[in-house]
């Protein structure tokens, strides 16, 4: 199999050359797992096996296309079947299929296996960012496009990562097994990152898994491969992959953050902080439907400014980004966001623009609202 | 054609009428084929233009042209009326032209419900296209239609799934038509085994049409309940399941892919043993690899699915019987290059198309091979290695065809040479502009760009770049294909009967243009 990977390259590269530039890539990104690996030499046995095929058959017709032209003279011979020809011509394929069968069985049946993992993450898809849960150790966090406005918009010169680095990366150990639990929140989407070999849709109400063991130290970046709306190209994944030392201090430091955040749903806030943190909230959350203006898409999200729900009741308006409008594009934050970040957020929504409303929402609001959509519900699920 | 109509006008019962009001009340087939050819050449151009701002966005990093929300109804519109605007109706034109003079029967065989299958086609056409000018813009949840994105739409989603509708229905009464023609309306002697290759696929087509299109109104009727009427076919939420449309839509779409190739390889299989002046190679086995192929593509659907987690037997099920469709695929290009062998070839342009077909087909058909293999696939799902795939199989395979094939019978339905010169031409940009566009994303795809997005990192730029100066070559190269059709309407030489040297078949023996009426008398075929 290695002489073979290794020929296969060979040809590869013989098809690319004439140039050399570092920029042009002609094969699958270089594979950094098991599963990534075993593609990596399947795919390369199979363009070899149709190469020749198509030297083969096209040399024949090409040879035809030549020698056997009208210009040239030739006469046309009469013959049109010949069933040994014809059987031999079906029996060939067939066995150079089993031939491929076999090997690509058992990479699919190493890729649905699952078991045993030493890591398990659950992985929601969100219009448009990741959400990542690591299961063993409580830690949460949104994984968010962190390359700025100004680069996609030609305004300012794009950086290395242009579209494929994040806010928050997802961190794992170097030789682990990482199960991950794939699934969505709103539409489909579609987990990847092609050095890892791990690709999984991820399906609202479903939750379907896949796994990757990294051999390498490194940074894996992928992206949202399926169709979920606007900004389905702007929603990267990056992975590290880190020592097992690195990652352990990963953890502490993440635990760390998340008990700040906590004593943040506590505290009570003035207007302008809240505005100020909200500002923050809404360009992470809100500003890629509603737009960062708040004027919306017409027809396809509405604006906020001056809209019903922001200049009336304030009870009203947490209760829509609590629970979203079911139906449409509108999600729940409720469970994506902290009650300072939803009170932040409804808070700057209330007071930016033409709204000047001058109230605020406290994170001690946002509770109460949840508890109070809770005991609602309770009755009705009875 | 219309100096034909009015010669023949005296073989009426009664008056045609003219102008506008002959082509909406004609059931002539060789007028509504001409109705479908040319929709199908405006729907070219349109979905066209749509292709050239997708390039034209794609030409480098950032968004200069479109926004994310346009440049998805871009490529969302692009799809559906390329596959059901275009290679669609172009070969229901074919049909309605070919079959009943390749038969030699008078018409079709139901000739006010061919009309009615045509006519509702602008209709869909108009409420596809008007959509762009909706509020919320055109639809833009890819020509697939998943939900759940696709409940998120506005009044555009309603308006495609009834123009879904409305082109389902004209296949379905097409395939009909096509079906009892040719069951029942062959000339005496023509028994099913010497019928044309052409039509032959047709007959199978046409089969897979009525097969599947009830299954897409099955799919697309669910989905607009889903969105008004308050049902939760697709909604985990309310019991549903989003991945049940994708088994139900694949169901019909898979079958649809052999739909849009299986009428190319009858065009080509009568194409090229004119050019070869030699019979077809391995006709039966021509026939029967058809059939298997049609047979085939019901149980190979999950494969475009490989990502969603099927359990281990369905990835192995699928991904074997996926793979078998190439051994009757096999048969069918081996035939051809065994036609081709110790023939006497020459090179009209309808040859050219036809050898381009086979050779950039059959890239397509490895490629489609590489995608079967499920670990492989999963690697490649939803890149740009897929758009290539499906453009070497769509564009060089039956976008080519047709250009093929209406090359090869211009000059019987106008009763003029085309340009040869210009043919060429068009040949040669075309080929060379189509690979220019298409080849890299083999490239793209491999080293990780997804399709279906709007801006992409750096190190894709390269690729992309070649990919729409190639696309401009060949978008503009077709206005060269317009140029040919016009100058062969207005004039140009006159075309004898059997127009090629090595032309075979009842269609060659009516004069060129072709009658307005043709064997009202039914030939005898030995």
């Amino acid at each position: 199999m290695k002489s073979m990977w290794q020929s296969g390259m060979g040809v590869l590269a013989l098809i690319g050359s004439g140039s050399a530039l570092a920029d042009y890539a002609y094969n699958l990104q270089a594979p950094a797992s098991q599963v990534a690996h075993d593609v990596f030499q399947l795919h390369n046995l199979i363009m070899l096996v149709c190469l020749g095929i198509f030297v083969v058959v096209f040399g024949a017709m090409f040879y035809s296309l030549i020698k056997h032209r009208k210009s040239a003279g030739h006469q046309a011979a009469h013959f049109h079947e010949n069933t040994t020809v014809e059987v031999i011509w079906t029996v060939i394929p067939f066995v150079i299929l089993m031939g491929m069968a076999y090997p690509a069985a058992k990479v699919v049946i190493d890729m649905k296996d699952t078991s045993n993992p030493d890591l398990t993450i659950k992985i929601t898809g969100y219009q448009w960012k990741w959400g990542y849960d690591y299961l063993n150790d409580d830690i949460r966090f949104y994984s968010t496009l962190a390359t700025p406005r100004e680069q996609i918009e030609g305004k300012a010169a794009k950086g290395e990562h242009y579209l494929l680095e994040v806010d928050e990366p997802m961190v794992v150990p170097v030789g682990k097994r990482v199960r991950l639990l794939i699934t969505a929140n709103d539409v489909l989407h579609a987990w990847w990152v092609p050095a890892l070999g791990a690709k999984q849709d991820a399906i609202p109400g479903f939750i379907r898994d896949s796994w990757f063991k990294a051999d390498k130290i490194g940074t894996y970046r992928g992206q949202c491969v399926e169709l979920c709306g606007k900004d389905h190209g702007f929603m990267p994944i990056v992975v590290e992959v880190v020592s097992e030392a690195d990652y352990q201090a990963w953890v502490a430091k993440k635990k760390g953050a998340a008990q700040a955040a906590a004593a943040d749903n506590a505290k009570a806030f003035a207007v302008a902080d809240l505005v100020t943190r909200g500002e923050k909230v809404y360009q992470a959350n809100c500003a890629a439907c509603h737009q960062a203006n708040g004027m919306g898409l017409p027809g396809t999200f509405p604006a906020i400014n001056g809209s019903k729900v922001a200049t009336g009741p304030i009870a009203d308006h947490i209760q829509v980004v609590l629970n979203g409008r079911p139906g449409t594009a509108m999600a729940a934050f409720g469970g994506q966001l902290s009650d300072a970040d939803i009170a932040a957020v409804v808070t700057y929504q209330r007071n930016a623009w033409d709204n000047k409303m001058g109230d605020l929402a406290q994170p001690a609001d946002i509770a109460a609202a949840r508890g109070g959509a809770t005991e609602a519900a309770a009755p009705a699920a009875q | 054609m219309s100096d034909a109509a009015h010669a023949h006008d005296d073989h009426g019962h009664h008056a045609h009428p003219t102008g506008i009001m002959r082509w909406l009340t004609t059931t002539n087939h060789k007028d509504i084929g001409t109705l479908y050819l040319w929709f199908a050449l405006i729907m070219l151009f349109a979905a066209g233009s749509m292709a050239l701002l997708i390039r034209a966005e794609l030409f480098q990093p950032g968004l200069q042209v479109t926004n994310p929300d346009f440049f998805n109804q871009l490529t969302t519109m692009h799809g559906l009326i390329m596959i059901f605007g275009v290679i669609m109706p172009a070969f229901s034109g074919f049909a309605n032209w070919q079959v009943p003079l390749m038969l030699g029967a008078p018409d079709m065989a139901f000739p006010r419900m061919n009309n009615w299958a045509f006519w509702v086609l602008p209709v869909a056409g108009l409420l596809l296209m008007s959509s762009f000018l909706l509020p919320g813009g055109a639809v833009a949840g890819g020509w697939t239609m998943y939900p759940p994105l696709f409940i998120q739409g506005g009044i555009s989603y309603d308006l495609t799934i009834l123009a879904v509708h409305i082109m389902g229905l004209s296949s379905i009464m097409g395939s009909i038509n096509i079906i009892t023609t040719i069951l029942n309306m062959r000339a005496p002697g023509l028994t099913l085994m010497k019928m044309p290759l052409f039509c032959w696929t047709w007959l199978i087509t046409a089969y897979l049409l009525i097969a599947t299109m009830p299954v897409l109104a099955g799919a697309v009727t669910m989905l607009l309940t889903d969105r008004n009427f308050g049902t939760h076919f697709f909604n985990a939420a309310g019991g549903g399941d989003p991945v049940m449309f994708q088994h139900i839509f694949w169901f019909f779409a898979h079958p649809e892919v052999y739909i849009l190739i299986l009428p190319a390889f009858g065009i080509v299989s009568q194409v090229i043993p004119t050019f070869a002046r030699k019979p077809l190679f391995g006709y039966a086995s021509m026939v029967y690899a058809t059939a298997s192929i049609a047979i085939l593509s019901f149980i190979v659907w999950a494969h475009h699915m490989f990502t969603v987690g099927m359990p281990v037997a369905a990835q192995l099920f699928f991904m074997f019987s996926t793979m078998l469709i190439a051994v009757p695929t096999g048969v069918k290009v081996f035939n051809w290059v065994a036609t081709m062998w110790k023939g006497s070839l020459s090179f009209e342009t309808p040859m050219l198309f036809a050898i381009a077909f086979v050779c950039l087909f059959t890239i397509g058909g490895f490629s489609g091979l590489v995608l079967a293999i499920a670990p492989v696939d999963i690697q490649l799902h939803d890149t740009y290695y897929v758009v290539a795939h499906f453009h070497y199989v769509l564009v060089s395979g039956a976008l080519f065809s047709i250009f093929a094939g209406i090359y090869y019978w211009m000059p019987k339905w106008t009763g003029h040479m085309y340009d040869e010169t210009l043919g060429k031409w068009h040949f040669w940009l075309s080929v060379i502009g189509m690979n220019i566009v298409f080849f890299p994303m083999h490239f793209l795809g491999l080293a990780g760009m997804p399709r279906r997005i709007p801006d992409y990192a750096l190190q894709f730029t390269e690729f992309n770049q070649i990919a729409t100066v190639g696309a401009f070559i060949f978008g503009f190269s077709q206005l060269i294909f317009l140029v040919v059709v016009l100058k062969a309407i207005k004039g140009g030489a006159k075309a004898g009967d059997r127009v090629w040297e090595g032309a075979e078949g009842l269609e060659w023996t009516v004069p060129s243009p072709a009658p307005y009426h043709t064997f009202e008398t039914a030939p005898v075929v030995k």
